[in-house]
């Protein structure tokens, strides 16, 4: 396996990296105890899954790079996460929607990659599809819950999916990485998810009363390692304390 | 953490994977059913404690009166126990 297979594993340990890091950032502030530990139990499931495919590609790079050392010692232009991920929380329903647009993803990538011809991936799949099918029931219901609720709730659900719409569509959009980790077998082809996700996504924004916004020109550059200034901050936060103090342990 | 006057109260029940009942394992706030379902999940079953869950509106729970509390559970009742039963000799697993 080549640089395409690290490349496209980074791709997706990357962003389940950074958006674990961001709900982590919920703790103790979310809108209720109950939800609060919905949250952190979402958020350690993720991080769960970026270890698992980070370690991987540090494997399949066979260059000596651990999990650690792809999370701590990488800038953001050497990640490659997609660009919805690192966007800030902003509020409660944004950051449900945000989740929502993730987990139909991940829903219909874990799935598909059961079948990944390499086995370490396919085990990692296999639990992981359970854990975003759980995660994609949450978030939709917040989804319907808040979009279908008060008008403020409303008001606030249609801001925020006009702010995060344009991000959605980066994870569908094939490229040379993409179709060489397609034909290896590693990892299903980018476009051949979207399909579903629509489907999926379409379905929770009508019950949310929530107008499906136009296509529009889908924001795009993180999976190739461009990207917001949002990143550069959480990665700083979450590298100072490995920076500071290389190989500390407890 | 703003206010949630409002939610309501839900007693939860869970049953273990080896257990044959459910049994109480505590409350929580969600405002229906089914939030009361996903929050008992992710409060009372984070690592592997259920095979199934019940939640309860607490307001459906009818609960004895303290004041009753002698004429429940007060009485002496000494013969509803095996307590003058003498085992008799050979007989073993008891």
């Amino acid at each position: 396996m080549g640089d395409h297979a690290v490349e496209a594993l980074l791709r997706v340990g990357d962003s389940c990296l950074v958006l674990a890091q961001r709900l982590t950032a919920w703790c103790g502030h979310a809108p209720a105890l109950e939800e609060d530990i919905a949250l952190a139990n979402v958020a350690l499931d993720i991080l769960g899954q970026a270890r698992g495919v980070l370690t991987r590609a540090g494997e399949l790079e066979g260059a000596g790079r651990d999990e650690d050392a792809l999370a701590y010692l990488r800038d953001a232009p050497d990640y490659r996460n997609l660009l919805l991920v690192e966007q800030p929380n902003g509020d409660f329903g944004q950051t449900m929607l945000r989740q929502l647009l993730f987990d139909a993803w991940a829903v219909e990538l874990w799935s598909a990659m059961t079948a990944s011809t390499d086995p370490v991936l396919a085990g990692i799949a296999g639990k992981a599809v359970k854990e975003s099918a759980y995660h994609v029931r949450h978030s939709a219901s917040w989804v319907v819950r808040l979009g279908d609720g008060t008008d403020e709730s409303h008001r606030r659900m249609a801001a925020a999916l006009e702010l995060l719409w344009p991000y959605a569509g980066e994870a569908f959009l094939d490229d040379e990485v993409d179709i060489a980790a397609a034909e290896s077998g590693l990892l299903p082809l980018p476009s051949s998810l979207l399909s579903p996700y629509r489907h999926r996504v379409e379905t929770v924004l009508e019950q949310a009363t929530l107008a499906v916004p136009p296509d529009p020109w889908w924001q795009r550059g993180g999976r190739q390692g461009s990207h917001s200034e949002h990143l550069s901050y959480l990665l700083a936060e979450m590298q100072v304390v490995h920076r500071a103090h290389p190989g500390a342990t407890w | 953490m703003s206010s949630r006057e409002g939610w309501p109260l839900w007693e939860v029940f869970v049953r273990s994977r080896a257990g044959l009942a459910h049994q109480h394992v505590g409350s929580l706030h969600a405002v229906d059913a089914e939030m009361a379902l996903a929050n008992a999940r992710d409060v009372y079953t984070r690592r592997g404690e259920g095979a199934s869950l019940w939640v309860v509106p607490a307001t459906a729970i009818v609960a004895s009166d303290p004041d009753d509390k002698d004429s429940f559970f007060g009485l002496d009742e000494e013969f509803r126990h095996p307590s003058h039963y003498v085992v008799p000799d050979g007989v073993v697993g008891i």
